[in-house]
Protein backbone atom coordinates (compact mmCIF):
# COMPACT_ATOMS: atom_id res chain seq x y z
CA UNK A 1 0.00 0.00 0.00
CA UNK A 2 1.52 3.55 -0.79
CA UNK A 3 1.31 6.27 1.16
CA UNK A 4 -1.89 7.80 1.29
CA UNK A 5 -0.60 11.83 2.75
CA UNK A 6 2.46 12.75 1.26
CA UNK A 7 4.35 15.77 2.48
CA UNK A 8 6.43 17.86 0.12
CA UNK A 9 7.72 21.19 -0.54
CA UNK A 10 5.89 23.18 -3.62
CA UNK A 11 7.02 24.87 -6.71
CA UNK A 12 4.82 27.13 -8.38
CA UNK A 13 5.11 27.73 -11.59
CA UNK A 14 4.31 31.26 -12.17
CA UNK A 15 4.60 33.46 -14.81
CA UNK A 16 5.86 36.89 -14.69
CA UNK A 17 2.95 37.77 -13.74
CA UNK A 18 2.81 36.14 -10.17
CA UNK A 19 -0.12 34.02 -11.73
CA UNK A 20 0.03 31.03 -11.95
CA UNK A 21 1.11 29.14 -15.77
CA UNK A 22 -1.85 28.07 -17.50
CA UNK A 23 -1.76 25.80 -20.55
CA UNK A 24 1.60 24.52 -19.97
CA UNK A 25 2.11 22.18 -22.85
CA UNK A 26 4.28 19.11 -22.96
CA UNK A 27 6.50 20.52 -25.30
CA UNK A 28 7.55 23.03 -22.81
CA UNK A 29 7.60 20.68 -20.35
CA UNK A 30 10.02 18.15 -22.49
CA UNK A 31 11.37 19.61 -25.59
CA UNK A 32 10.67 17.15 -28.08
CA UNK A 33 14.83 17.45 -28.76
CA UNK A 34 15.25 15.19 -26.28
CA UNK A 35 12.50 12.45 -27.26
CA UNK A 36 15.44 9.70 -28.15
CA UNK A 37 16.46 9.08 -24.62
CA UNK A 38 15.19 6.04 -23.90
CA UNK A 39 16.60 5.78 -20.26
CA UNK A 40 14.11 7.56 -17.42
CA UNK A 41 16.77 8.34 -15.18
CA UNK A 42 18.41 10.87 -18.09
CA UNK A 43 15.10 12.70 -18.48
CA UNK A 44 14.81 14.57 -15.64
CA UNK A 45 17.67 17.43 -16.55
CA UNK A 46 15.10 18.33 -19.27
CA UNK A 47 12.20 18.52 -17.17
CA UNK A 48 10.27 22.11 -18.04
CA UNK A 49 13.35 23.10 -19.83
CA UNK A 50 11.11 24.58 -22.46
CA UNK A 51 9.32 26.40 -19.99
CA UNK A 52 10.36 30.43 -20.29
CA UNK A 53 11.62 31.27 -16.26
CA UNK A 54 11.42 27.43 -15.46
CA UNK A 55 14.38 26.25 -17.18
CA UNK A 56 17.05 25.53 -14.53
CA UNK A 57 14.08 23.79 -12.70
CA UNK A 58 15.62 20.56 -12.77
CA UNK A 59 18.79 21.99 -10.75
CA UNK A 60 16.44 23.47 -8.32
CA UNK A 61 14.27 20.68 -7.22
CA UNK A 62 14.62 18.17 -4.81
CA UNK A 63 13.25 14.74 -4.62
CA UNK A 64 9.66 14.48 -3.27
CA UNK A 65 9.42 18.02 -4.10
CA UNK A 66 5.53 18.99 -5.26
CA UNK A 67 4.83 21.15 -8.57
CA UNK A 68 1.70 23.44 -8.48
CA UNK A 69 0.08 24.31 -12.03
CA UNK A 70 -2.32 26.24 -13.69
CA UNK A 71 -5.09 25.05 -15.53
CA UNK A 72 -4.46 21.96 -18.25
CA UNK A 73 -1.09 21.33 -17.61
CA UNK A 74 0.32 18.59 -19.83
CA UNK A 75 -2.12 20.00 -22.86
CA UNK A 76 -0.57 18.87 -26.72
CA UNK A 77 1.24 15.41 -27.78
CA UNK A 78 0.68 12.39 -26.21
CA UNK A 79 4.69 11.75 -25.30
CA UNK A 80 5.42 9.88 -21.85
CA UNK A 81 8.51 11.78 -20.89
CA UNK A 82 6.68 14.62 -20.18
CA UNK A 83 5.48 12.75 -17.17
CA UNK A 84 8.90 10.25 -16.88
CA UNK A 85 10.59 13.50 -16.64
CA UNK A 86 9.41 14.41 -13.12
CA UNK A 87 9.70 10.83 -12.12
CA UNK A 88 13.30 10.98 -13.12
CA UNK A 89 14.26 14.17 -10.43
CA UNK A 90 11.76 12.69 -7.70
CA UNK A 91 8.67 14.69 -7.96
CA UNK A 92 5.86 13.84 -6.03
CA UNK A 93 3.11 15.15 -6.96
CA UNK A 94 1.53 17.60 -9.31
CA UNK A 95 -1.29 19.42 -8.31
CA UNK A 96 -3.51 21.81 -11.06
CA UNK A 97 -6.87 23.05 -11.55
CA UNK A 98 -7.17 20.43 -14.21
CA UNK A 99 -4.74 18.32 -16.78
CA UNK A 100 -4.47 17.93 -20.12
CA UNK A 101 -6.68 14.09 -21.13
CA UNK A 102 -3.81 11.84 -22.35
CA UNK A 103 -0.91 13.43 -19.68
CA UNK A 104 -3.76 12.82 -17.03
CA UNK A 105 -3.86 9.29 -18.69
CA UNK A 106 0.12 8.26 -19.19
CA UNK A 107 0.51 10.09 -15.53
CA UNK A 108 -1.84 7.60 -13.36
CA UNK A 109 -0.99 4.79 -15.77
CA UNK A 110 2.83 5.16 -14.48
CA UNK A 111 1.46 5.71 -10.87
CA UNK A 112 2.66 9.02 -10.53
CA UNK A 113 -0.22 10.77 -8.42
CA UNK A 114 -1.72 14.49 -10.42
CA UNK A 115 -3.93 15.82 -8.54
CA UNK A 116 -7.12 17.94 -9.07
CA UNK A 117 -7.66 21.30 -7.47
CA UNK A 118 -10.48 23.21 -9.05
CA UNK A 119 -10.22 25.85 -7.07
CA UNK A 120 -6.17 26.19 -6.43
CA UNK A 121 -6.46 29.83 -8.80
CA UNK A 122 -7.90 31.37 -4.84
CA UNK A 123 -5.54 30.08 -3.50
CA UNK A 124 -3.22 31.61 -4.98
CA UNK A 125 -4.73 35.40 -5.04
CA UNK A 126 -5.32 35.06 -1.58
CA UNK A 127 -1.70 34.15 -1.22
CA UNK A 128 -2.30 31.33 0.77
CA UNK A 129 -0.09 29.46 -1.49
CA UNK A 130 3.92 30.58 -1.90
CA UNK A 131 6.84 28.38 -3.40
CA UNK A 132 8.60 27.03 -0.67
CA UNK A 133 5.48 26.40 1.91
CA UNK A 134 5.34 22.94 2.81
CA UNK A 135 2.02 20.51 1.77
CA UNK A 136 0.45 17.58 3.60
CA UNK A 137 -1.82 16.16 0.92
CA UNK A 138 -3.97 12.89 1.62
CA UNK A 139 -4.53 11.37 -1.73
CA UNK A 140 -7.83 9.33 -0.39
CA UNK A 141 -9.80 11.97 1.50
CA UNK A 142 -8.62 15.45 -0.23
CA UNK A 143 -7.65 16.82 3.05
CA UNK A 144 -4.66 19.16 2.59
CA UNK A 145 -2.72 21.30 5.01
CA UNK A 146 -0.51 24.05 4.35
CA UNK A 147 2.51 23.58 7.07
CA UNK A 148 3.65 27.25 6.72
CA UNK A 149 0.90 29.32 6.83
CA UNK A 150 -1.43 26.52 9.20
CA UNK A 151 -4.08 26.81 6.52
CA UNK A 152 -6.06 23.65 5.17
CA UNK A 153 -7.94 23.15 1.94
CA UNK A 154 -9.27 20.73 0.04
CA UNK A 155 -7.86 19.06 -3.21
CA UNK A 156 -10.09 16.15 -5.28
CA UNK A 157 -9.62 12.95 -3.53
CA UNK A 158 -8.02 10.68 -6.02
CA UNK A 159 -11.01 8.33 -7.59
CA UNK A 160 -10.52 4.71 -6.46
CA UNK A 161 -9.45 3.57 -9.68
CA UNK A 162 -6.32 6.21 -10.04
CA UNK A 163 -5.97 5.18 -5.94
CA UNK A 164 -5.77 1.46 -7.27
CA UNK A 165 -3.14 1.59 -10.26
CA UNK A 166 -1.34 4.32 -7.45
CA UNK A 167 -1.43 1.51 -4.99
CA UNK A 168 0.16 -0.92 -7.34
CA UNK A 169 2.47 1.02 -8.54
CA UNK A 170 1.60 1.63 -12.00
CA UNK A 171 -0.96 0.14 -14.48
CA UNK A 172 1.46 -2.83 -15.81
CA UNK A 173 1.68 -3.73 -12.19
CA UNK A 174 -1.91 -3.43 -11.54
CA UNK A 175 -2.58 -5.66 -14.72
CA UNK A 176 -0.04 -8.52 -12.87
CA UNK A 177 -1.76 -8.21 -9.47
CA UNK A 178 -4.70 -10.08 -11.16
CA UNK A 179 -7.06 -7.31 -9.62
CA UNK A 180 -8.39 -5.92 -12.61
CA UNK A 181 -11.25 -3.58 -11.60
CA UNK A 182 -14.35 -4.39 -10.92
CA UNK B 1 -30.82 12.29 -12.65
CA UNK B 2 -31.17 11.53 -16.06
CA UNK B 3 -27.69 10.39 -18.29
CA UNK B 4 -26.66 11.49 -22.07
CA UNK B 5 -25.63 8.84 -24.58
CA UNK B 6 -21.78 8.13 -23.78
CA UNK B 7 -23.05 8.23 -19.93
CA UNK B 8 -25.56 5.26 -20.96
CA UNK B 9 -22.94 3.35 -22.71
CA UNK B 10 -20.56 3.54 -19.74
CA UNK B 11 -23.30 2.91 -17.10
CA UNK B 12 -23.71 -0.69 -19.16
CA UNK B 13 -20.34 -1.26 -19.02
CA UNK B 14 -19.00 -0.89 -15.35
CA UNK B 15 -20.05 -1.49 -12.18
CA UNK B 16 -18.77 2.17 -10.80
CA UNK B 17 -21.36 4.87 -10.51
CA UNK B 18 -20.79 7.34 -13.77
CA UNK B 19 -21.09 10.84 -13.55
CA UNK B 20 -19.18 13.31 -15.64
CA UNK B 21 -15.34 13.50 -13.94
CA UNK B 22 -15.82 10.30 -12.09
CA UNK B 23 -13.17 7.64 -13.52
CA UNK B 24 -14.66 4.31 -13.89
CA UNK B 25 -13.22 0.97 -14.95
CA UNK B 26 -15.05 -0.20 -17.93
CA UNK B 27 -15.25 -3.80 -19.75
CA UNK B 28 -14.11 -3.23 -23.14
CA UNK B 29 -16.21 -5.07 -25.83
CA UNK B 30 -13.56 -5.09 -28.65
CA UNK B 31 -10.05 -4.12 -28.30
CA UNK B 32 -7.87 -3.64 -31.56
CA UNK B 33 -4.03 -2.75 -32.49
CA UNK B 34 -3.00 -1.55 -36.42
CA UNK B 35 0.22 -1.59 -38.10
CA UNK B 36 0.99 1.42 -36.38
CA UNK B 37 0.97 0.89 -31.86
CA UNK B 38 0.57 -2.67 -32.33
CA UNK B 39 4.22 -3.48 -32.22
CA UNK B 40 4.93 -1.54 -29.25
CA UNK B 41 1.68 -3.50 -27.73
CA UNK B 42 3.66 -6.61 -28.39
CA UNK B 43 6.61 -5.18 -27.21
CA UNK B 44 5.10 -4.17 -24.00
CA UNK B 45 2.91 -7.47 -23.81
CA UNK B 46 5.60 -10.21 -23.80
CA UNK B 47 8.22 -7.98 -21.41
CA UNK B 48 5.03 -7.16 -19.28
CA UNK B 49 3.04 -10.48 -19.21
CA UNK B 50 5.11 -12.86 -21.79
CA UNK B 51 2.96 -16.27 -22.05
CA UNK B 52 -0.24 -15.08 -20.46
CA UNK B 53 -3.08 -15.34 -22.73
CA UNK B 54 -4.64 -12.00 -23.70
CA UNK B 55 -8.15 -11.96 -22.08
CA UNK B 56 -10.51 -12.98 -24.66
CA UNK B 57 -8.94 -13.29 -27.96
CA UNK B 58 -12.17 -13.29 -29.37
CA UNK B 59 -12.37 -9.96 -28.49
CA UNK B 60 -9.13 -9.32 -29.49
CA UNK B 61 -8.56 -8.06 -32.59
CA UNK B 62 -5.46 -6.39 -35.14
CA UNK B 63 -5.89 -4.27 -38.22
CA UNK B 64 -3.11 -3.51 -40.91
CA UNK B 65 -4.39 -0.07 -42.74
CA UNK B 66 -1.56 2.16 -42.39
CA UNK B 67 1.00 0.69 -44.64
CA UNK B 68 -0.94 -1.59 -46.86
CA UNK B 69 0.63 -3.99 -48.48
CA UNK B 70 4.27 -2.87 -46.55
CA UNK B 71 6.38 -0.13 -48.68
CA UNK B 72 8.71 -0.12 -46.24
CA UNK B 73 10.92 -2.64 -44.47
CA UNK B 74 10.15 -1.07 -40.89
CA UNK B 75 6.23 -1.84 -41.66
CA UNK B 76 6.67 -4.89 -42.90
CA UNK B 77 8.73 -6.05 -39.94
CA UNK B 78 5.99 -4.62 -37.35
CA UNK B 79 3.20 -6.29 -39.45
CA UNK B 80 5.44 -9.30 -38.70
CA UNK B 81 6.07 -8.88 -35.38
CA UNK B 82 2.06 -8.81 -34.78
CA UNK B 83 1.17 -11.41 -37.08
CA UNK B 84 3.68 -13.64 -35.15
CA UNK B 85 2.34 -12.61 -31.48
CA UNK B 86 -1.49 -13.42 -33.68
CA UNK B 87 -0.32 -16.84 -34.46
CA UNK B 88 0.92 -17.73 -30.65
CA UNK B 89 -2.09 -15.95 -28.97
CA UNK B 90 -5.17 -17.09 -31.29
CA UNK B 91 -6.21 -13.48 -32.43
CA UNK B 92 -7.79 -12.86 -35.78
CA UNK B 93 -5.86 -10.19 -37.90
CA UNK B 94 -7.27 -8.16 -40.62
CA UNK B 95 -4.50 -8.22 -42.67
CA UNK B 96 -3.01 -5.54 -45.44
CA UNK B 97 -5.87 -6.86 -47.65
CA UNK B 98 -8.87 -5.77 -45.78
CA UNK B 99 -8.71 -1.72 -45.54
CA UNK B 100 -9.43 0.59 -42.60
CA UNK B 101 -9.97 -0.87 -39.60
CA UNK B 102 -12.45 0.82 -37.97
CA UNK B 103 -14.39 0.62 -41.18
CA UNK B 104 -13.80 -2.92 -40.86
CA UNK B 105 -15.17 -3.52 -37.17
CA UNK B 106 -18.28 -1.64 -38.49
CA UNK B 107 -18.72 -4.06 -41.64
CA UNK B 108 -18.26 -7.44 -39.63
CA UNK B 109 -20.63 -6.14 -36.92
CA UNK B 110 -18.09 -6.31 -34.22
CA UNK B 111 -18.35 -2.79 -33.01
CA UNK B 112 -22.18 -1.93 -32.80
CA UNK B 113 -24.97 -0.18 -30.82
CA UNK B 114 -24.46 0.25 -27.42
CA UNK B 115 -20.28 -1.92 -27.38
CA UNK B 116 -17.66 -0.20 -26.12
CA UNK B 117 -14.34 -0.79 -28.57
CA UNK B 118 -10.70 0.59 -28.01
CA UNK B 119 -7.42 0.73 -30.34
CA UNK B 120 -4.53 2.42 -31.85
CA UNK B 121 -6.00 4.66 -33.70
CA UNK B 122 -6.74 8.40 -33.00
CA UNK B 123 -9.82 8.00 -34.94
CA UNK B 124 -11.63 5.17 -33.43
CA UNK B 125 -14.34 7.54 -32.31
CA UNK B 126 -15.85 7.51 -35.89
CA UNK B 127 -17.58 4.28 -34.19
CA UNK B 128 -20.09 7.12 -32.59
CA UNK B 129 -21.57 7.15 -36.27
CA UNK B 130 -23.33 3.26 -35.12
CA UNK B 131 -24.18 4.72 -31.75
CA UNK B 132 -20.83 2.34 -30.29
CA UNK B 133 -18.38 3.95 -28.02
CA UNK B 134 -14.85 3.94 -29.70
CA UNK B 135 -11.60 5.46 -28.37
CA UNK B 136 -8.51 5.55 -29.69
CA UNK B 137 -5.39 4.83 -27.01
CA UNK B 138 -1.45 4.60 -26.60
CA UNK B 139 0.01 1.72 -26.80
CA UNK B 140 0.64 1.12 -22.78
CA UNK B 141 -3.48 1.16 -22.19
CA UNK B 142 -4.00 -0.97 -25.60
CA UNK B 143 -1.38 -3.75 -23.96
CA UNK B 144 -3.38 -3.65 -20.47
CA UNK B 145 -6.80 -4.04 -22.62
CA UNK B 146 -5.23 -7.39 -24.25
CA UNK B 147 -3.94 -8.29 -20.87
CA UNK B 148 -7.25 -7.63 -18.81
CA UNK B 149 -10.17 -6.44 -21.26
CA UNK B 150 -10.48 -3.38 -19.30
CA UNK B 151 -9.52 -0.17 -19.43
CA UNK B 152 -10.32 3.12 -16.90
CA UNK B 153 -12.24 6.11 -18.06
CA UNK B 154 -12.77 9.34 -17.11
CA UNK B 155 -16.81 10.27 -17.85
CA UNK B 156 -16.70 13.05 -20.32
CA UNK B 157 -19.08 16.00 -20.23
CA UNK B 158 -21.61 15.93 -23.29
CA UNK B 159 -22.41 19.25 -25.69
CA UNK B 160 -25.21 19.32 -27.64
CA UNK B 161 -24.65 20.65 -30.79
CA UNK B 162 -27.81 21.66 -32.43
CA UNK B 163 -27.69 22.08 -36.34
CA UNK B 164 -30.74 24.24 -37.66
CA UNK B 165 -31.78 24.92 -41.10
CA UNK B 166 -31.28 22.78 -43.95
CA UNK B 167 -27.93 23.18 -46.10
CA UNK B 168 -28.16 23.81 -50.29
CA UNK B 169 -28.97 20.69 -52.15
CA UNK B 170 -25.27 20.80 -53.46
CA UNK B 171 -23.63 20.16 -50.21
CA UNK B 172 -23.00 16.91 -48.34
CA UNK B 173 -21.65 15.79 -45.34
CA UNK B 174 -18.54 16.65 -45.24
CA UNK B 175 -19.46 20.34 -46.33
CA UNK B 176 -21.70 20.27 -43.30
CA UNK B 177 -18.64 18.31 -41.06
CA UNK B 178 -16.35 20.94 -42.27
CA UNK B 179 -19.10 24.02 -41.50
CA UNK B 180 -19.49 22.50 -37.68
CA UNK B 181 -15.63 22.40 -37.45
CA UNK B 182 -15.57 25.94 -38.17
CA UNK B 183 -17.92 26.88 -35.60
CA UNK B 184 -17.15 24.84 -32.72
CA UNK B 185 -13.05 24.99 -33.54
CA UNK B 186 -10.54 22.96 -31.08
CA UNK B 187 -11.74 24.60 -27.88
CA UNK B 188 -15.93 24.25 -27.84
CA UNK B 189 -16.49 20.37 -27.95
CA UNK B 190 -12.61 19.69 -26.26
CA UNK B 191 -12.42 16.56 -24.16
CA UNK B 192 -16.52 16.27 -24.52
CA UNK B 193 -18.68 13.87 -26.36
CA UNK B 194 -21.27 15.49 -28.47
CA UNK B 195 -24.62 14.77 -29.54
CA UNK B 196 -25.54 16.42 -33.04
CA UNK B 197 -29.23 16.95 -33.65
CA UNK B 198 -31.21 18.88 -35.75
CA UNK B 199 -33.62 17.78 -38.53
CA UNK B 200 -30.73 17.37 -41.12
CA UNK B 201 -29.47 14.31 -39.59
CA UNK B 202 -32.80 12.52 -40.35
CA UNK B 203 -31.84 10.91 -43.50
CA UNK B 204 -28.25 11.40 -42.56
CA UNK B 205 -27.10 7.72 -44.46
CA UNK B 206 -24.54 5.61 -42.42
CA UNK B 207 -21.78 7.25 -44.69
CA UNK B 208 -22.85 10.84 -43.82
CA UNK B 209 -22.86 9.34 -39.97
CA UNK B 210 -19.30 8.17 -40.33
CA UNK B 211 -17.77 11.75 -42.17
CA UNK B 212 -19.08 13.65 -39.28
CA UNK B 213 -18.35 11.67 -36.79
CA UNK B 214 -14.45 10.73 -38.19
CA UNK B 215 -14.06 15.11 -37.50
CA UNK B 216 -14.90 15.05 -34.14
CA UNK B 217 -11.16 14.26 -33.45
CA UNK B 218 -10.47 17.19 -35.40
CA UNK B 219 -12.78 18.95 -32.74
CA UNK B 220 -10.83 18.29 -30.07
CA UNK B 221 -14.02 16.02 -29.03
CA UNK B 222 -13.96 12.67 -27.13
CA UNK B 223 -16.74 11.14 -29.50
CA UNK B 224 -19.71 12.37 -31.43
CA UNK B 225 -23.32 10.48 -31.84
CA UNK B 226 -25.86 11.39 -33.75
CA UNK B 227 -29.51 10.21 -32.12
CA UNK B 228 -31.25 11.37 -35.36
CA UNK B 229 -32.52 8.97 -37.72
CA UNK B 230 -35.86 7.80 -39.33
CA UNK B 231 -36.60 4.38 -39.96
CA UNK B 232 -35.30 4.29 -42.97
CA UNK B 233 -31.67 4.99 -41.88
CA UNK B 234 -32.32 2.39 -39.03
CA UNK B 235 -33.29 -0.18 -41.58
CA UNK B 236 -29.93 0.85 -43.87
CA UNK B 237 -27.95 0.34 -40.98
CA UNK B 238 -29.44 -2.92 -39.88
CA UNK B 239 -29.15 -4.42 -43.40
CA UNK B 240 -25.62 -3.48 -44.02
CA UNK B 241 -24.05 -4.39 -40.41
CA UNK B 242 -25.90 -7.40 -40.64
CA UNK B 243 -27.15 -7.39 -36.60
CA UNK B 244 -30.35 -5.50 -34.70
CA UNK B 245 -29.79 -1.58 -34.44
CA UNK B 246 -30.51 -0.38 -31.09
CA UNK B 247 -29.31 2.82 -30.42
CA UNK B 248 -29.93 4.70 -27.47
CA UNK B 249 -31.26 8.13 -26.67
CA UNK B 250 -29.82 10.34 -24.34
CA UNK B 251 -32.67 10.59 -21.34
CA UNK B 252 -34.81 13.64 -21.51
CA UNK B 253 -33.54 15.20 -18.33
CA UNK B 254 -30.11 14.27 -19.14
CA UNK B 255 -27.16 17.22 -18.38
CA UNK B 256 -25.53 18.95 -21.00
CA UNK B 257 -22.32 21.27 -19.95
CA UNK B 258 -23.56 23.39 -22.99
CA UNK B 259 -25.94 23.53 -26.19
CA UNK B 260 -24.52 24.90 -28.83
CA UNK B 261 -26.70 26.30 -31.90
CA UNK B 262 -25.48 26.34 -35.55
CA UNK B 263 -27.04 27.43 -38.35
CA UNK B 264 -26.80 26.11 -41.26
CA UNK B 265 -29.35 27.31 -43.81
CA UNK B 266 -28.99 27.79 -47.23
CA UNK B 267 -25.31 26.07 -46.68
CA UNK B 268 -22.51 26.08 -49.83
CA UNK B 269 -19.82 24.17 -50.30
CA UNK B 270 -16.55 24.46 -47.96
CA UNK B 271 -13.05 23.70 -47.74
CA UNK B 272 -10.84 23.99 -44.99
CA UNK B 273 -7.53 25.79 -46.06
CA UNK B 274 -3.93 24.62 -44.96
CA UNK B 275 -2.42 23.73 -42.48
CA UNK B 276 -5.63 23.68 -39.83
CA UNK B 277 -8.52 21.59 -40.50
CA UNK B 278 -10.64 24.07 -38.36
CA UNK B 279 -9.89 26.69 -41.04
CA UNK B 280 -12.60 26.39 -43.52
CA UNK B 281 -13.86 28.89 -45.88
CA UNK B 282 -17.09 28.94 -49.01
CA UNK B 283 -15.14 26.92 -52.01
CA UNK B 284 -16.46 30.46 -53.79
CA UNK B 285 -13.50 32.45 -52.70
CA UNK B 286 -10.85 30.23 -53.47
CA UNK B 287 -11.65 29.31 -56.59
CA UNK B 288 -8.29 30.85 -58.24
CA UNK B 289 -6.21 28.32 -57.01
CA UNK B 290 -4.46 25.74 -59.06
CA UNK B 291 -4.51 21.97 -58.18
CA UNK B 292 -1.82 19.21 -59.08
CA UNK B 293 -3.76 16.47 -57.40
CA UNK B 294 -6.51 15.39 -55.41
CA UNK B 295 -7.19 12.31 -53.48
CA UNK B 296 -10.55 10.75 -52.39
CA UNK B 297 -10.87 8.51 -49.63
CA UNK B 298 -9.94 8.29 -45.45
CA UNK B 299 -11.60 6.92 -42.86
CA UNK B 300 -13.56 10.50 -43.74
CA UNK B 301 -14.64 9.67 -46.93
CA UNK B 302 -13.80 6.38 -48.53
CA UNK B 303 -17.16 4.63 -48.42
CA UNK B 304 -18.86 3.45 -51.49
CA UNK B 305 -21.59 6.57 -51.33
CA UNK B 306 -18.42 9.31 -50.99
CA UNK B 307 -16.81 7.65 -54.10
CA UNK B 308 -20.08 7.06 -56.23
CA UNK B 309 -20.87 11.22 -55.43
CA UNK B 310 -17.12 11.78 -57.07
CA UNK B 311 -17.80 9.16 -59.92
CA UNK B 312 -21.05 11.02 -60.79
CA UNK B 313 -19.29 14.25 -61.55
CA UNK B 314 -16.54 12.48 -63.04
CA UNK B 315 -18.87 9.98 -65.57
CA UNK B 316 -17.85 11.32 -69.18
CA UNK B 317 -14.91 13.70 -68.54
CA UNK B 318 -11.44 13.44 -67.76
CA UNK B 319 -9.27 14.35 -65.22
CA UNK B 320 -7.01 17.48 -66.27
CA UNK B 321 -3.71 16.79 -67.79
CA UNK B 322 -1.02 17.47 -65.38
CA UNK B 323 -3.39 16.72 -62.66
CA UNK B 324 -3.97 12.93 -60.77
CA UNK B 325 -6.57 11.95 -58.96
CA UNK B 326 -6.20 9.23 -56.38
CA UNK B 327 -8.82 6.97 -55.13
CA UNK B 328 -8.39 4.87 -52.10
CA UNK B 329 -11.53 2.45 -50.75
CA UNK B 330 -11.95 2.66 -46.98
CA UNK B 331 -12.13 -0.92 -47.26
CA UNK B 332 -12.39 -4.64 -49.42
CA UNK B 333 -16.45 -4.36 -49.64
CA UNK B 334 -16.04 -0.79 -51.01
CA UNK B 335 -13.79 -1.77 -53.40
CA UNK B 336 -16.05 -4.78 -54.51
CA UNK B 337 -19.30 -3.12 -54.77
CA UNK B 338 -17.54 -0.44 -56.97
CA UNK B 339 -16.61 -2.36 -59.42
CA UNK B 340 -19.69 -4.83 -59.11
CA UNK B 341 -21.97 -1.69 -59.88
CA UNK B 342 -19.42 -0.53 -62.32
CA UNK B 343 -18.47 2.69 -60.93
CA UNK B 344 -14.63 1.31 -60.86
CA UNK B 345 -14.68 1.54 -64.73
CA UNK B 346 -16.28 5.31 -64.82
CA UNK B 347 -13.38 6.03 -62.52
CA UNK B 348 -10.63 4.47 -64.57
CA UNK B 349 -11.98 6.12 -68.23
CA UNK B 350 -11.84 9.53 -66.40
CA UNK B 351 -7.98 9.07 -65.77
CA UNK B 352 -8.28 8.52 -62.11
CA UNK B 353 -5.40 6.45 -60.09
CA UNK B 354 -7.26 3.84 -58.08
CA UNK B 355 -5.74 1.56 -55.42
CA UNK B 356 -5.97 -1.48 -52.94
CA UNK B 357 -8.27 -0.19 -49.55
CA UNK B 358 -6.79 1.42 -46.73
CA UNK B 359 -5.43 4.37 -45.31
CA UNK B 360 -3.22 5.20 -48.41
CA UNK B 361 -3.42 9.28 -49.30
CA UNK B 362 -4.28 9.89 -45.72
CA UNK B 363 -1.32 8.58 -43.52
CA UNK B 364 1.74 8.28 -45.48
CA UNK B 365 1.27 5.09 -46.64
CA UNK B 366 0.90 3.53 -50.60
CA UNK B 367 -0.49 5.68 -52.14
CA UNK B 368 2.19 9.03 -52.43
CA UNK B 369 2.78 11.66 -50.75
CA UNK B 370 3.01 15.80 -52.04
CA UNK B 371 6.08 17.48 -52.99
CA UNK B 372 7.27 21.18 -52.01
CA UNK B 373 4.98 23.42 -53.84
CA UNK B 374 2.38 20.73 -54.59
CA UNK B 375 -0.91 21.96 -53.99
CA UNK B 376 -3.74 19.16 -52.87
CA UNK B 377 -7.46 18.78 -52.61
CA UNK B 378 -8.28 15.72 -50.55
CA UNK B 379 -11.58 14.15 -48.74
CA UNK B 380 -9.38 13.68 -45.81
CA UNK B 381 -9.48 14.69 -42.34
CA UNK B 382 -6.57 16.29 -41.44
CA UNK B 383 -3.96 19.07 -43.45
CA UNK B 384 -1.44 19.74 -40.96
CA UNK B 385 1.68 20.66 -42.09
CA UNK B 386 3.92 17.22 -43.18
CA UNK B 387 1.37 15.10 -42.93
CA UNK B 388 1.29 14.14 -46.71
CA UNK B 389 4.28 15.41 -47.45
CA UNK B 390 5.56 19.04 -48.07
CA UNK B 391 2.97 20.37 -50.13
CA UNK B 392 -0.36 21.88 -49.25
CA UNK B 393 -3.62 20.33 -48.62
CA UNK B 394 -6.63 21.19 -48.68
CA UNK B 395 -9.61 19.33 -47.70
CA UNK B 396 -13.53 19.25 -49.26
CA UNK B 397 -16.30 17.24 -49.86
CA UNK B 398 -15.89 14.35 -53.17
CA UNK B 399 -17.53 16.13 -55.78
CA UNK B 400 -15.32 19.55 -55.29
CA UNK B 401 -12.30 16.97 -55.26
CA UNK B 402 -13.65 15.38 -58.52
CA UNK B 403 -14.48 18.60 -60.17
CA UNK B 404 -11.73 20.37 -59.34
CA UNK B 405 -9.66 17.81 -61.16
CA UNK B 406 -11.32 18.22 -64.20
CA UNK B 407 -11.35 21.75 -63.56
CA UNK B 408 -7.27 22.13 -62.64
CA UNK B 409 -8.55 24.35 -60.35
CA UNK B 410 -10.42 24.45 -56.79
CA UNK B 411 -13.85 24.27 -57.80
CA UNK B 412 -17.77 22.97 -58.04
CA UNK B 413 -19.62 20.20 -60.31
CA UNK B 414 -21.52 23.73 -61.22
CA UNK B 415 -18.58 25.22 -62.46
CA UNK B 416 -17.93 22.67 -65.11
S1 LIG C 1 -7.65 7.30 -42.99
FE1 LIG C 1 -6.21 8.64 -41.92
S2 LIG C 1 -7.30 9.47 -40.16
FE2 LIG C 1 -8.45 7.70 -40.93
S3 LIG C 1 -7.74 5.95 -39.73
FE3 LIG C 1 -6.49 6.02 -41.58
S4 LIG C 1 -4.71 7.25 -41.03
FE4 LIG C 1 -6.25 7.62 -39.44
Amino acid sequence: MAEKTIRGKIWMLTGTDGNLIEDIDTDQIYHNAFLHITDISQMGAYALGNLEGWKDFSRKASAGDFVVAGRNFGAGSSRQQAVDCFLALGISLILAPSFGAIYFRNAVNSGFPVIKCPALKDFVASQQLKTGDILYINLKTGEARNEIRDTLFSVEPMSRVQEEIYDAGGLFLYGKSGNRGK
Amino acid sequence: MGKTIIEKIIQDHTQDEVSPGRIVWMDLDVRTARDFGGPNVVKNFEREYGEIPVENPRKTFFTFDLCVPACSLKYAENQQVCRLFARKKGIRIFDVDSGIGSHVLIEEGLARARRTVVGTDSHMNILGAVSCFGQGMGDVDITFAFKTGKTWFEVPETVKVVIEGIPSSSTGAKDLALFILKNLGTKKAALKAVEFTGDVFRRFALSDRITLCSMVTEMAGIIGFIPEFDASVEKQIEGFMGVPYEPYAADGDAVYADTIRINAAGLVPQVSVPFLPHKVEDVACLTEIPIDTGFIGSCTNGRTEDIARAARVLKGRKVKDGVSLKIVPATRRVYRELLENGILENLFMSGAIISNPGCGGCAEGHIGLTGSGETQVSTGNRNFEGKQGKGRTYLAGPEVVAASCILGRMGTPEDL
